[in-house]
């Protein structure tokens, strides 16, 4: 009984809550990718720089309040920032659409356009972004770091495994919950989050209706831009900011957007769980479990682990393609949002 | 009205008209030009010649959503509901470009169509052909038109859901809300039509009452099918 | 003037780009310049592979940079001495692995095309000769690979290559390059077309995750070195008679007329092999095959309707521009003489080779390598002009400035801003690039 205690708390540490974390970050990303998706009707691929973007104008933010003295230990001073963050992001967005993708909208250019529009805007927020703060590593986590230690859980319950829960991953965890809990709020039960599903459901009917395609659209870019910074944040501070890791991200938010079916809000939340959870899944090391689990005797020379751990990435991409393959519409048939 | 996509016109000078609480019914051939007719009508194609009046005043040079705010409401043959939203969302969406307090609308629209109320929080996508069509002119009644303008509103539904679409249509029109609409069916629209303009290659070829029309051998021959 | 400059459009651009190589020369020098213009060469070659694919038939390739890889490692496993010690320790092992996974490959294939099971039913079959080949895999591939990469690991640590001449990898590294392009196009073409674009993201992520971490292979991030050439070394040359008099009329230093020569060597090369592929797709463009190629890429349902199929006619030509990246790759590898994996980044492999293409023109074979030229140019260039830009409008604020030595420091992140700029003001003023596709009536 003790042993399958130990294990599973093995396996809540090790798997269940980094997944939720991870799954949590991928979620916000795939959610930004998908709106655009099923509003603008295009791949954006410059959403990872906007994630960089916003998280770093909240580092910035927060750095200003740090030097001011404001503190709200235990939590991370960056929480507070993340308004400062929101706004400069909607802001730039707007002024990008009003510039570059505004033009091209009125002419009615195809997604593969956009999509080469989104390029160049990639370049120039990686740009803007690395001239501003660098390329550098940035840590500006600055509350207490664990919530539940692993030695005060061993001490708590007495098992042998420890559980520990770390700060950001609380913080990633409710952050996400609250803001996709809103998200749905506004777009099932308001009147303007119902026009932007109406115009990504069926455009002309839309504007039969009177529905207003600028104001849709600009609305659109302001959650984005909302979700990019809150989900950029979340993943700085979780794991430390980086200008060029968040276009790596790039591939398991598009996967997740996918696998849920692109322009399917609830399907990129759920899309965003199932790669983070399958990509840690599959390169666990399983060793101490099935020691746990197993006969008192038992003896292992391998870690049980289904791929190395480096992997991880093309865990994402193997699941893109089985989707791909068996149901290119992706779980919740996604089309529209 | 003179109008057409691109270089070509496919409306010559024909005229249409309908009025309060009546039904006007447009027939013809394949490529007659009556889904053009109702576009032009409504705003959506650019007419080269003639005027679109509407309540005694000119509304030629008007954009669609701004006709829908003088009481026009239109429901297209294909993809004229939301089909990833509920019935009550579409009927809200209709409504969308009022300010006023909806509820009487969203009750009106039930009592017309019972069953529309039973689904109404399911998605239009989940139902039926004839289901589809009553929420798409559930959605166009939500600004309580003075026009309602149906373009084929009998597509692809079975005769019996046909039969009953036409009597709710009878019965929109007896709210003192003139009907145009645009059929295959050209027989049983007919039946019920007040006014029947046939169209052939732009033009209006006959108009006269739907009666007239129906006891019209040269009609019967070449467009009823005998 | 706009009449002339439209009737020789071709030769100004051309003549610009050589009077800016020529600027180089004379105030970086001549290395300098020769350096710049080899990495263009091969950019215009990887933006020429884009543009099969891109300008003949609208496909979106985003994984230039796994294409690229490939044609890199083949360098590798081509030229490179085998390890013999290698070999004995776990190269049986490995043989055994790539019998398994070709087993495993072949008896999916097998299961999916030639049973009678439902779809349902296959999924799960396939998905159980998977896991149970891909078990036996770790079973002799793990112990081989450790024993592999534990001989003499700073020096060798993997297999080598076959010890052959290294300009045999440019076709092979095409050949790589085209069978991972024929897996993608499979899974990929058909349906949407900005799900291609993600699978090719994907897959170049992947390969070079491979490439790094598969050691036993590639040595991953400790490099390979002193990758064999197919031209003179410079000591070799310096050592020899004729050459020494040679750089003597010149009225150059010896050392510095061997670098020199040795990057005309490879210049020519790569001229010889750009022009080869200018001439195959100069003439494929203008064929009947190219004809119908641009037909299904402007309109693909009527090219359906009137009996073309369009996804296989788009799997060959995604193959064939994946092949060019492929054998520009290894050519890359080949001038660069070593074969470093974290080198390979998407900015820098894929989405600046795209920015080359929209640039030169898509749809034009001469606008791709015109793009090609001026964008490596810019992005080589960029670096100096600007630090020289911010040093000049910094220069009023005092040297101990914190913001000034920011801003100086920032400058080498001027170009990626500046890439962008270029492509958004490119996409929205001269959408149709430098050399704009000619349209036939």
């Amino acid at each position: 009984m003790i042993d399958i205690l130990n294990a599973l708390t093995l396996l809540g540490n090790f798997l269940i809550i980094p997944g939720l974390t991870y799954g949590s970050q991928l979620a916000l990303g795939a959610l930004g990718v998908t709106l655009v998706y099923g509003v603008l009707r295009f791949s954006n691929f410059a959403h990872g720089e906007t994630m960089a973007f916003g998280a770093m104008i909240t580092i910035l933010a927060t750095w200003g309040l740090q030097s001011m003295g404001v503190s709200i230990k235990p939590l991370p001073t960056a929480l507070i920032a993340i308004p400062v963050g929101i706004a400069v992001t909607v802001l730039l967005i707007l002024v990008i659409d009003k510039f570059v993708y505004r033009y091209h909208r009125e002419r009615k250019a195809s997604p593969v356009t956009f999509l080469i529009i989104s390029i160049g805007v990639m370049f120039f927020l990686g740009g803007l972004i690395r001239f501003i703060i660098g390329p550098g590593d940035q840590i500006f986590f600055d509350g207490t770091r664990f919530i539940l230690k692993a030695r005060e859980f061993r001490e708590m319950t007495g098992l042998s495994e420890g559980l520990s829960l770390k700060m950001t991953q609380t913080v990633t965890i409710v952050t996400a919950l609250i803001i996709v809990i809103a998200m749905f709020w506004f777009l099932n039960h308001t009147r303007t989050g119902k026009s932007m599903r109406a115009y990504s459901d069926n455009e002309d009917l839309a504007l039969l209706s009177g529905i207003d395609p600028n104001r849709v659209v600009m609305v659109t870019w302001i959650i984005v831009a909302a979700l990019a910074t809150v989900g950029g944040t979340l993943y700085g501070l979780d794991k430390s900011f980086k200008p060029f890791v968040y276009m790596q991200l790039l591939l398991p938010i598009f996967a997740s957007a996918i696998v849920g079916g692109v322009g399917n809000p609830l399907g990129a939340i759920a899309g965003g769980y199932v790669i983070a959870f399958s990509e840690l899944i599959l390169t666990f090391a399983y060793k101490k479990v099935v020691l746990y689990l197993g006969p008192d005797n038992l003896e292992l020379d391998s870690l049980v682990q289904l791929l190395g751990t480096n992997y991880k990435i093309a865990v994402s991409f193997i699941i893109l393609v089985i989707v791909l393959i068996i149901k290119p519409t992706g779980l919740f048939s996604g089309k529209t949002i | 009205m003179t109008g057409g996509y691109g270089a070509a016109n496919t409306l010559h000078d024909c005229s249409i008209g309908v009025e309060k609480g009546e039904i006007a019914v447009i027939v013809g051939p394949n490529g007659a030009g009556k889904s053009t007719a109702m576009k032009a009508i409504f705003g959506m194609l650019p007419l080269r010649h003639g005027r679109v009046i509407f309540n005694n005043q000119e509304i030629t040079l008007l954009k669609p959503e701004e006709r829908v705010l003088r009481g026009m409401g239109f429901v297209p043959q294909n993809h004229n509901v939301f089909t990833s939203m509920t019935v009550e969302e579409n009927l809200e969406i209709g409504a969308f470009i009022r300010t006023d307090p909806i509820a009487d609308s969203l009750a009106q629209v039930y009592d017309l169509f019972p069953i529309l109320k039973n689904k109404r929080k399911q998605p239009a996508g989940e139902l039926s052909g004839g289901q589809r069509q009553q929420v798409a002119v559930g959605r166009a009644l939500m600004t309580h038109p003075k026009v309602l303008m149906l373009d084929e509103p009998t597509a692809g539904v079975s005769p019996i859901v046909m039969d009953e679409l036409f009597d709710r249509i009878i019965e929109i029109a007896r709210l003192d809300v003139a009907i145009l609409m645009v059929e295959q069916n050209a027989k049983q629209a007919l039946e019920i039509a007040d006014r029947g303009y046939v169209l052939v290659q732009g033009n209006n070829r006959f108009t006269d009452s739907g009666e007239a029309l129906l006891a019209n051998p040269e009609v019967r021959k070449a467009f009823l099918g005998g | 003037m706009p009449a002339v400059y439209h009737q020789y459009r071709n030769q100004i651009l051309f003549s610009v780009m050589a009077g800016l190589l020529v600027v180089v020369a004379l105030t970086q020098g001549l290395s300098v310049s020769l350096t710049i213009l080899n990495l263009c060469l091969i950019s215009a070659i990887m933006s020429l592979g884009v543009n099969i694919q891109w300008g003949y038939a609208g496909l979106f390739n985003v994984g230039v940079m796994g294409f690229a890889a490939l044609g890199g490692l083949s360098g590798v496993l081509i030229s490179m001495p085998p390890v013999s010690e290698a070999w004995q320790a776990g190269g049986l092992g490995i043989l055994f692995g790539l019998i398994i996974t070709t087993g495993t490959i072949a008896s999916s294939l097998f299961a999916w095309s030639r049973t009678k099971y439902s779809k349902k039913q296959r999924y799960w079959v396939i998905a159980g000769i998977i896991i149970l080949g891909y078990a036996l895999l770790r079973l002799f591939f793990d112990p081989s690979v450790d024993a592999i990469e534990a001989i003499n690991p700073s020096v060798t640590g993997y297999l080598g290559g076959l010890g052959l001449p290294i300009l045999v990898a440019w076709p092979v590294g095409a050949l790589f390059a085209a069978s991972v392009a024929f897996v993608i196009g499979k899974i990929a073409l058909g349906l949407r077309s900005d799900y291609l674009a993600i699978a090719t993201l994907g897959i170049s992520e992947i390969i070079i995750f491979c490439i790094k971490n598969e050691e036993w292979l590639t040595r991953g991030v400790k490099n390979v070195n002193g990758l064999p050439r197919p031209v003179p070394y410079e000591i070799d040359l310096q050592q020899t008679q004729w050459f020494q008099e040679w750089a003597l009329d010149f009225n150059m230093p010896v050392d510095d007329a061997s670098a020199v020569f040795v990057k005309i060597c490879y210049a020519l090369l790569f001229i010889l092999v750009i022009a080869f592929l200018l001439w195959l797709s100069e003439t494929a463009l203008k064929s009947p095959w190219g004809r119908m190629m641009r037909a299904i890429r402007d309109n693909d349902t009527a090219a359906a309707a009137m009996g073309k199929d369009v996804t296989w006619q788009h799997l060959r030509i995604f193959i064939l521009g994946s092949a060019v990246i492929g054998l520009a790759g290894a050519m890359l590898t080949t001038l660069d003489g070593q074969f470093t994996p974290v080198g390979y980044n998407p900015l820098r492999f894929t989405f600046l080779i795209w920015v080359m293409v929209i640039i030169g023109g898509s749809g034009n074979n001469w606008g791709a390598v015109i793009g090609g030229f001026f964008i490596w140019f810019f992005w080589i260039e960029a670096e100096p002009i600007g630090l020289w830009l911010i040093e000049t409008l910094t220069s009023g604020m005092s040297p101990g400035s914190a913001i000034r030595a920011h801003l100086q420091e920032g400058a080498a992140h001027m170009r990626l801003m500046t890439v962008g700029i270029i492509l958004l003001v490119t996409l929205r003023y001269a959408p149709e690039g430098l050399i704009p596709e000619k349209k036939r009536q």
